[in-house]
């Protein structure tokens, strides 16, 4: 029986997956319900900088013509999915976000998205983010903010989506997407995930290839799925990741068949429990959802074990030092010789253009992160500084490694709150800082981490619970996540207002 | 060892010297990327994605450029770390797209050693250790061309991105002379390990050279760097020129500056490009786009088993094998390309007189250094442009050693070689050049030379032995240059009792 549009809007990446095999629908008619679906919620919720209703048809022609032909069909095949704009398109404008990537339209393609389209996968356009993927509201973009498609209960105050990926968690919780690309360097999968009630994992640094990613912190940076469920993660995570000898920095490993391995059934496994999350003055829905989580986490056959992460307090700063660091480095090229924004004052020199171009080209939080970076690798203040953070990086890492000895898995909160209004926060950028508190230590870590949806708090808005992994173990990492998703029994979803 | 000696007003200054030299990486691709490397290629047809730093590229490391610096650090005897690291070296400038260069500040791949340089052609003696603290790879910058536009500048990034390996020497040197000599030898390395071409005209090795001075015994004094140096001559004149200036300056009541200098040929002259007070501060920090480089032993015994002979060692063989003077080993050696050439003369000198190497070596290696140098250089041709190859130098020489020719003889196919480029078997053949050892002609010639000067034998008899030559002559004169000169000379000796 043929579906309606919105029936084929409320299909997750599995459901399309297998009905475009089927036969059910093709996948053509998926993408024109996404296409409309986006077009229609573009002007209230903000969530794409660019649409490409022609590439997500392209690619579901493609694939309903390999079904007719009987070739077989890519992991991805017929889901038209967004991307996040950092992720270079051939011949689509990447802006990062940022005035001066405005007009750029790169002339390569990601590796992360190439797999993708390899996959069988369409691209309804490129989503929005904060500049550069720094921030935690959407609230930096140069194109304007991303609208959260949530509301509390009878408020119709506009809320964050969360960040940096806040066009994909908009995108997929709004269902005009049924899945998105997200990249997280200090949370901006996990948070902007939990604060719309949707699934994202950042796999353990080096799964993605980060070649052809727009750079935030190049240690830090990696490449996930954004997704309505813990199944439609580890599906598109498996067409994303893998080798690529163009990222030095990329795991030479096998990718695991996560989808077929998927086990909610956790006896045997322990799960810690780190006191040094359970903070004075957490918010109480925040620490019932956890209390929630521990307890179905125990039902599907856990052991539940306290663990410290000793130098969980010292995770924020050393982040705030490193990846700002990284950052300043990373945006030195961007200085209007090559591509992107020029501005070449009347009879201005090299050094002239460079200010006007940099000045006119970065938003603020962009350039004051530019501005602590070179701070803190400046001469003299090096040691005090990136070299102590560095350290405590380590030490942070020993403390993940430490815990693994006994568990197999950690439980913690994603977000120390449900989403924020937006302009709450712009004004106070450490208060912004801290929603990442409890996202960066995994960060600093390298670890596989992902954020499921748990509940909802007193305002009726969504809390995520998060699952941090060993080193590799994205698979313990999934499996958690599908043991509190079986009972968390989150269907809330935000209702229909665009 | 040297007494070099600025004179000054107030008294002896000694200069010392330490050179950072930067060396191109002969290899095909850039350190960080696929693209070409080509000299003189169009503007910008060598430039990939990562050397253009177009946003999420990154960059992945050449694998031959790190064998190659590995068989340096191994050629001059240093310590190979195992363990070494790329950081990023942070400022702006229209030729350097990243923002940043790569390069390795704190762990580079190579550390201590040394080389060993002779300051005096002629006296083996005059040997001095050049102490060499460090090589470490980095990227190369783009050009810019200021030529092109009448307001603007434009970029070349063809070189953006070349590998090159930066040696540090150690403060070791004190005269100009051994500062070129330094610099010559370790050229002459490089280009045996055939890690650098070592074309500084064109770039592809150039040096910053370090210059302080001081009163003798004591301590170092404020140096002074000069940039992009790019002759061995060029920077024994940087060293008298800025050793010259700093002495003028100090007794003027002047202090030196901490600072970058610029040489400039035409005037011979340095001159302030910029001063510590506007140096960058570039925060260096590791580069988080790459792994630690890891060598494993497997690496460094093929790095070390792939090295040649090197010039020091050579030259030591060729001394004390091949029986040739420390003159010749030296010139024989001092070029990869010679000493390649005169190996293979050699052999195949020695092949087709069937004799051992070491017999026929002397001949062959002053044939070369005199011979066909002297001709190549009438010709205005290097020794790799020359027309006669070694097996055919081999051949001429065996016609001589065989005594098939006479040693003048010789020198005429030459000639007819570098002009015709025939094979010296063929042109005795055609010259008829071919020396005669039949006694009889030769008595028959020598009695006609002995009776048409019947004086000069007189002479000769009545003590003027000095008319001995002057026999030898006349008689080759009249046999055209054929007479065997061994047998020539017998039979006057005998003649003329």
């Amino acid at each position: 029986m043929p579906k309606t549009a919105s029936e084929l809007t409320d299909l997750g990446v599995a459901a399309i997956r297998e009905g475009v095999a089927k036969g059910e629908f093709t996948a053509v008619e998926v993408a024109g319900a996404f296409n409309a679906a986006v077009a229609a919620a573009q002007p209230a919720l903000n969530a794409f900088i660019t649409l490409t209703p022609e590439k997500a048809l392209e690619a579901a022609a493609a694939v309903d013509a390999d079904r007719a032909a009987g070739k077989p069909l890519g992991k991805m095949a017929g889901v038209p999915i967004g991307m996040k704009d950092l992720f270079a398109t051939t011949g689509t404008k990447t802006t990062a976000a940022s005035n001066i990537l405005g007009n750029f339209v790169p002339p390569y393609e990601s590796t992360v998205s190439q797999k993708l389209w390899d996959a069988g996968a369409g691209m309804l356009g490129k989503l929005n983010l904060d500049q550069f993927a720094m921030g935690s509201s959407n609230e930096t973009s140069a194109f304007g903010n991303v609208i959260s498609p949530w509301r509390r209960e009878g408020s119709e105050a506009q809320l964050a989506p969360g960040g940096s990926s806040g066009g994909s968690s908009a995108a997929v919780s709004a269902r005009i997407a049924p899945a998105a690309t997200g990249t997280d360097t200090g949370g901006s999968i996990r948070q902007p995930a939990a604060f719309t009630g949707i699934s994202g994992i950042k796999p353990t640094y080096g799964r993605c290839s980060r070649w052809g990613i727009v750079a935030f912190a190049s240690s830090l940076d990696q490449a996930g799925p954004m997704a309505r469920d813990v199944r439609d993660c580890a599906i598109m995570l498996e067409a994303m990741a893998g080798f690529d000898p163009k990222d030095s920095t990329s795991l030479d490993k096998p990718v695991p068949d996560w989808e077929a391995n998927l086990n909610a059934d956790l006896r045997g496994k322990k799960v810690g429990i780190p006191r040094e999350y359970r903070m004075d003055g957490m918010d109480a829905d925040v620490a019932r959802v956890w209390d929630e989580g521990i307890a179905w986490l125990k039902d599907a056959g856990a052991e539940i074990v306290d663990i410290n992460l000793a130098h969980t307090k010292y995770a924020l700063p050393a982040y705030y030092i490193i990846a700002p660091a990284e950052a300043s480095s990373n945006l030195a090229r961007y200085d209007g010789v090559r591509y992107g924004l020029r501005d070449l004052p009347q009879g201005a020199g090299l050094q002239d253009m460079y200010a006007a171009t940099r000045a006119a080209g970065f938003g603020p939080e962009v350039k004051r992160r530019i501005m602590i970076g070179t701070y803190v690798l400046s001469a003299g203040f090096y040691d005090a500084y990136y070299t102590q953070a560095q350290k405590v990086r380590t030490l942070i890492s020993r403390d993940f490694m430490d815990a693994f000895q006994t568990v197999d898995v950690i439980l913690a909160p994603t977000a120390p709150t449900a989403a924020f209004g937006l302009g709450e926060m712009v004004s106070d950028p450490l208060a912004m800082y801290l929603n990442d508190v409890f996202a960066v230590p995994a960060s600093l870590a390298g670890l596989p981490a992902m954020s499921v949806p748990a509940g909802l708090d007193r305002q009726g808005l969504p809390l995520g619970l998060q699952l941090i992994g060993r080193p590799f173990d994205e698979q313990g990492v999934l499996d958690a996540g599908l043991a509190i998703e079986a009972r968390a029994g989150f269907t809330a979803r935000p209702a229909k207002w665009w | 060892m040297s007494d070099y000696r600025i004179q000054g007003a107030t008294g002896e200054w000694e200069v010392v010297i330490g050179l950072e030299v930067h060396a191109q990486i002969s290899t095909q691709a850039k350190l960080f990327s696929g693209a070409a490397t080509a000299f003189g290629a169009e503007p910008n047809t060598q430039v990939s994605l990562v050397d253009a730093a177009m946003p999420g590229m990154l960059p992945v490391p050449n694998r031959e450029c790190i064998r190659q610096a590995v068989r340096t650090g191994l050629a001059i005897n240093a310590q190979i770390n195992k363990w070494s690291r790329f950081d990023r070296k942070n400022y702006f400038y229209a030729d350097l797209p990243q923002g940043y260069q790569i390069s390795q500040l704190y762990h580079p791949i190579v550390g201590e050693g040394a080389i060993e340089v002779q300051l005096d052609d002629k006296n083996p003696e005059s040997t001095k250790t050049i102490g060499i603290e460090r090589i470490h790879i980095e990227q190369d910058a783009g050009k810019l061309m200021h030529d092109q536009h009448p307001t603007m500048s434009y970029v070349d990034l063809n070189r953006s991105g070349v590998a090159l390996m930066e040696i540090v020497s150690r403060p070791d040197m004190r005269s100009p002379a051994e500062a070129g000599a330094y610099l010559a030898k370790l050229r002459t390395i490089l280009r045996y390990v055939g890690s650098c071409d070592g074309n500084m005209d064109q770039g592809s090795m150039r040096a910053d050279v370090n210059v302080s001075v001081r009163r003798p015994g004591e301590p170092f004094g404020t140096r002074t760097e000069t940039k992009n140096v790019n002759s061995v001559r060029f920077v024994m004149a940087v060293v008298e020129q800025e050793a010259k200036r700093q002495v003028a300056l100090i007794e003027d009541g002047g202090k030196v500056v901490q600072e970058t200098r610029l040489y400039d040929p035409d005037r011979n002259e340095t001159r302030s490009m910029r001063s510590k007070e506007d140096a960058h501060d570039y925060r260096y920090f590791p580069d988080p786009d790459l792994l630690p480089v890891e060598l494993d032993d497997a690496f460094l015994e093929e790095c070390r088993a792939s090295l040649p002979e090197l010039p020091d060692a050579k030259r030591h063989r060729y001394e004390t094998v091949l029986g040739l003077s420390a003159y010749n080993a030296g010139v024989l050696t001092a070029e990869v390309e010679t000493s390649r050439w005169f190996e293979a003369l050699l052999a195949a000198s020695a092949t087709q007189q069937g004799k051992p190497e070491s017999e026929v070596a002397k001949q062959a290696a002053n044939w070369l250094t005199s011979e066909l140098f002297g001709a190549l250089n009438k010709l205005g041709k290097g020794l790799l442009e020359s027309p006669v190859s070694p097996d055919a130098g081999g051949e001429l020489l065996a016609l001589v050693g065989k005594g098939t020719i006479s040693g003048s003889a010789a020198k005429q196919v030459l000639e007819k070689m570098l002009e015709t480029g025939d094979a010296p078997s063929v042109i005795v053949e055609r010259e008829g050049l071919t020396q005669t050892s039949d006694t009889g002609a030769i008595e028959a010639a020598v009695d006609a030379v002995l009776a048409a000067n019947a004086d000069k034998v007189a002479q000769y008899k009545g003590g003027k032995e000095a008319l001995f030559g002057f026999f030898v002559g006349q008689t080759m004169k009249a046999m055209q240059g054929k007479g065997n000169p061994q047998l020539v000379n017998e039979v006057l000796k005998a003649k003329l009792g």
